[in-house]
């Protein structure tokens, strides 16, 4: 498959264009905490998703006034946003639409799980111009799916499928996990065929890990651990067994006409998902809502900080928004008598503020960067840093590509299958 | 300042282990007016942070007294307390070099122990006059009669009008005081002699460099004076002299013959005042130093490292600290292929090691790799030589062996009845020798095993300590060598010896062991990108493998919302973690194993 590498020339160049910027929009409700998830969100009740509705949007203009760009993707994420209220969403939607320079072309990607979303819903998201959905399905055996906590059946997934395909969304996702308790290679192969049978545009596929606070870390913890030791388990897979449940499903889903762009993600030809490639290549993105995260180059900010070096990366802010709920509609409530040239220090919806170190953007260059399977190019760090990428990581380089991890070609360095493999292990070694 | 040497006591008190040394000490420092009460704190005397959380003492200290006696005259007591342990024998052997005499405790119901009789034979080996006290005589279980009568029959000592005091309750002590100065010896030597002082101590401190402490035998020494350390050779100009308040230092004008004090003379170098060698004046020198101490040969050895390799001359340098008053505690540099360059030092026992690692720990801010403890081996070769083995690297190819010996000691373990059982699995499991079995009293009885001191070394005390839950104690005494089948056990890491790992093993326990090694090692070493065996050899035989299976996934989670912040930690820990690794072959090797190893007996 990585002869295919350098075919995927049909996608954007990584050099980021600074006046581009991507947004992000956190929606912290669902139906039900599934068991495994340890995201930001919770079942709350419609008074509480209206006031915090009310909060993003003047989060959203505020904003606005702050970090300048067009605005090349949105990605509402959760939770499951798609539970919101769809008056909510078309609120959402009309602010940001009124205040940022949302290019026509852009990416509108709206998380939604199946069960969630009605025909009428599904046609007023096109109408606001939310043109991706991506659907948390994670199995297509209910069995499974009820081990996880899930609140669907496969069934309402295909009635899902089918309503987003008529409202006529023609760029869906579809989740999937591996390594669940009791997998079998066999299962999980169906779970794919099904899926790719109905040929969504792109598939993402995670393998399942035991998040602290979970109610799966108290059910498998001791398994995780067995598993990540190589000793035999319980219930989850063993080390052996989650290592070829994960390369089956890679090469199930590449079978089905998928390339692999990222570790996790494989996509239609063209329909990669643009804003997560912005994660990874460091564009510009404002997060907005609680716990939401941004990257914000000082390019997008006006004025720019004074005395500053522009250009090149490096010197970004890397900012989190507070993660509680009630203190988030409180402090926006403010927000508006705040100067949106005020240093990041004094907003007060911001948890953290932390200025990266070109030594910091260099690491993330990396190791983001690599994440992809076309991996980074040296030309672009050059862009970037203004220095050859070998004589910052001259030994990280050699040595993974002594132990077959790593391969340079065509200006371009990339992680070898079994690199990807082991991605956590390669990518620690570019830290500075 | 001419104190006249009739008004001078010099003594020790020496007992068995928790028979009230330290308790009757600050007695007498408290009924001696030499602190006020608001001063006195319990224990003055045991002023290390580690001697008063384990109630031992370590180190010697030395106080003086002024009492009135019952004659109306003031007499200057130089009190000079000592550890009880066997392990800190040597401390008590150098403070009674500085002494006239000797009290002796002994606990009114346990009675003579075997400490207290290697401390009286040591006393009067250095031909101390020795004044039993009987202590403890506010217990119920106190007998303080038949006590005395085993004294005078076990140790030939009049103990008819001992003492018998509660040092806890103060009573009696006023006794002890007065027979002080009625039955110990006043010192002897002629102040206008050539000076001759011994050095029985010495600390290092930061402003007056090291300051030495002395019992002067002949002569006299003041502000001034140029001197000269005999053995040493090397000479100072004497910038103060003085004598020991409790807990701090009082300068006076001089010390002369009969008197224990201390100087300081601007001496930088640790190395230049060695524990029994005699000062001198340059000027006026004695014509023969003074005999000295005898050297104390330490018993147990293992390897000292820095964790941090930069950190090698702080642990010399503290090494040399600890060594300047603690004569016994032996080091040499060696280097380890897998643990770069660190000190073989020799200890004379488990708890003596114990308490120079924690210093060390503590007092010096160093974290350190410690190898297995081994203790010494004789080595009797084929061409009729014999070598002391302290470092298992060193043993001879088994052609040139002709046999091998190990220590020996004599055990006593004081259990409670319902853990007899489990504690004389243990000796038995530890190849000891069942010498016999006393019930005390009701419901405590006294082990006796003769085990071999490798076999106590390792995990002894925890095993004691787990299997009796807490209610066993332990003392043992060296007994000689005895000739035993010993192998050297050598743990291969990816095909590579691991010198830091090898240790010498009884043979009918080396597959035992290694199987144990392996398996914690495994536990211990993380996963490479290729499989990594582990084996345990005996010469060129694998007698235990285990493997470290490749790591094949090692996958990040999902990248959240651009929430990289956990991702980057996830990968820092990674990277910390490998910066603590030690590399043997192209395998990563976490100091944890190497300290893994030395509890091979817990929670399995």
């Amino acid at each position: 498959m990585f002869s295919s590498l350098m075919m995927i020339n049909n996608m954007q160049n990584t050099n980021v264009d600074p006046r581009e910027i991507e947004l992000y929009i956190h929606i912290p409700f669902c139906v039900k905490k599934c068991d495994y998830c340890d995201f930001l969100s919770g079942p709350y009740d419609e008074q509480i998703q209206k006031e915090y509705t009310m909060s993003l949007c003047q989060e959203i203009i505020w904003q606005s006034r702050r970090v300048f760009g067009r605005v090349t993707s949105v990605y509402i994420g959760g939770g499951t946003p798609s539970w919101l209220p769809v008056k909510l969403m078309e609120k959402i939607m009309d602010t940001l639409r009124a205040h940022f320079d949302l290019d026509p072309l852009a990416e509108v990607t709206i998380e939604a799980n199946p069960g969630t979303v009605t025909g009428e819903a599904a046609n007023i998201y096109r109408s606001i111009g939310i043109n991706r959905i991506s659907l948390g399905l994670q199995s297509a055996h209910d069995d499974e799916l009820k081990l996880l906590g899930r609140i669907h059946t496969y069934d309402r997934f295909l009635r899902t499928y089918e309503i987003l395909r008529q409202a006529g969304f023609e760029n869906v996702n579809v989740d999937l996990m591996t390594g669940l308790p009791g997998q079998t290679p066999g299962k999980l192969i169906e779970s794919i065929r099904r899926v790719s049978a109905l040929r969504p545009e792109h598939i993402s596929c995670y393998a399942l890990i035991i998040e602290e606070g979970t109610p799966f870390y108290s059910r498998y913890r001791a398994d995780d651990i067995r598993q990540k030791n190589g000793q035999p388990t319980m219930e989850l897979p063993n080390e052996d067994q989650a290592y070829e449940l994960m390369k089956r499903a890679q090469q199930e889903i590449i079978s089905h006409g998928y390339e692999q762009y990222e570790i996790s993600n494989y996509a239609k030809q063209g329909k990669v998902c643009r804003h997560n490639i912005g994660y990874w290549t460091r564009k510009t993105y404002v997060g907005m809502g609680i716990g939401a995260a941004s990257l914000i180059a000082p390019e997008c900010l006006v004025p720019k900080p004074e005395g500053e070096e522009t250009g090149g990366m490096g010197l970004e802010y890397r900012i989190s928004n507070t993660r509680y709920i009630y203190d988030y509609i409180d402090d926006a409530s403010h927000l508006m008598a705040i100067d949106p040239q005020a240093d990041a220090a004094d907003v007060p919806i911001y948890d953290s503020v932390q200025r990266i170190t070109r030594k910091g953007a260099m690491e993330e260059f990396m190791f983001l960067g690599l994440r992809q399977i076309r991996g980074v190019s040296r030309e672009d760090f050059y862009q970037a840093f203004g220095k050859e990428i070998d004589s910052v990581y001259h030994n990280a380089l050699e040595e993974l590509k002594q132990e077959g991890l790593l391969e340079a070609r065509e200006g371009r360095i990339y992680l070898t299958e079994q690199g990807l493999d082991l991605s956590n292990y390669a990518l620690s070694k570019f830290l500075l | 300042m001419a104190v006249d040497r009739s008004h001078i006591r010099n003594f020790c008190i020496v007992a068995h282990i928790d028979h009230g040394k330290s308790t009757l000490a600050d007695r007498m420092i408290e009924m001696t007016n030499t602190l006020t009460e608001r001063e006195m704190q319990a224990q003055v005397l045991d002023n290390m942070d580690l001697e008063r959380e384990r109630g031992i003492t370590i180190k010697s200290q030395a106080v003086r007294l002024i009492y009135t006696a019952k004659d109306g005259q003031e007499y200057i007591l130089n009190l000079i307390d000592t550890p009880g342990h066997v392990d800190f024998n040597y401390e008590v052997s150098r403070s009674l070099a500085a002494c006239d005499g000797a009290i002796l405790i002994v606990d009114a119901a346990q009675g003579i122990e075997a400490q207290t009789l290697a401390n009286v034979y040591l006393a009067l080996d250095h031909d101390l006059e020795v004044l039993p006290v009987i202590n403890k005589v506010d217990l119920p279980s106190a007998d303080p009669e038949r006590v005395a009568t085993e004294i005078e029959d076990v140790i030939g000592l009049v103990a008819e009008d001992a003492p018998r005091i509660s040092a806890k309750t103060g009573l009696n002590v006023d006794e002890v005081l007065e027979q002080v100065i009625t039955r110990l010896p006043a010192p002897t030597g002629d102040e206008n002699a050539p000076l001759q002082a011994l050095i029985f101590d010495s600390l290092y401190d930061a402003y007056k460099g090291v300051i030495v402490f002395c019992r002067i035998k002949e002569g006299r020494i003041r502000p001034g004076d140029k001197v000269k350390m005999m053995a040493t050779g090397a000479s100072f100009d004497v910038v103060e002299v003085g004598y020991f308040g409790a807990g701090q230092f009082l300068p006076c004008d001089e010390l002369s013959a009969g008197m224990v004090g201390y100087m300081t003379a601007s001496i930088k170098n640790v190395r230049d005042t060695r524990v029994g060698d005699t000062i001198t004046q340059v000027a006026n020198p004695c014509a023969q130093p003074l005999p000295g101490y005898k050297k104390v040969n330490p018993m147990v050895y293992c390897g000292l490292y820095p964790a941090d390799g930069a950190k090698y001359p702080d642990l010399r340098d503290a090494l040399e600290k600890l060594q300047l008053n603690d004569a016994a505690l032996q080091f040499e540099p060696e280097t380890s292929v897998a643990l770069g360059f660190g000190f073989r030092c020799g200890f004379l026992g488990l708890l003596h090691l114990d308490v120079i690692q924690e210093r060390l720990e503590r007092e010096y801010d160093l974290d350190l790799v410690t190898t297995a403890p081994g203790v010494v081996y004789r080595v009797h070769k084929t061409d009729g030589t014999m070598i002391e083995l302290t470092n298992p690297s060193n043993l001879p190819d088994p052609s040139e062996i002709e046999y091998m010996e190990e220590p020996m000691v004599d055990a006593e373990i004081m259990v409670t009845s319902d853990y007899i059982g489990a504690i004389m699995d243990l000796c038995q499991e530890r190849r000891g020798e069942y010498v016999s079995l006393e019930y005390i009293e009701e419901g405590r009885a006294l082990v006796k095993y003769i085990l071999p001191l490798n076999e106590i070394i390792y995990d002894f005390f925890d095993a004691l300590k787990s299997r009796s839950r807490g209610y066993a104690s332990f003392d043992y005494e060296i007994r000689g060598y005895q000739q035993s089948k010993l192998v050297k056990l050598d743990i291969l890491i990816n095909k590579e010896t691991v010198d830091a790992l090898s240790f010498i093993v009884f043979e009918g326990t080396a597959y035992e062991r290694a199987r144990k090694m392996c398996e914690k090692l495994k536990d211990n070493i993380p996963r490479h990108l290729f499989e990594v065996p582990i084996q345990a050899a005996v010469g060129s035989k694998i007698i235990a493998r285990e493997t470290v299976r490749a790591m094949r996934k090692d996958v990040l989670a999902k990248c959240y919302g651009g929430d990289i912040s956990r991702k980057r930690k996830l990968l820092e820990k990674q990277k910390e973690g490998k910066k603590r690794m030690r590399q043997v072959g192209n395998v990563e090797i976490p100091q944890e194993a190497f300290m893994s190893v030395l509890k091979l007996d817990d929670d399995k």
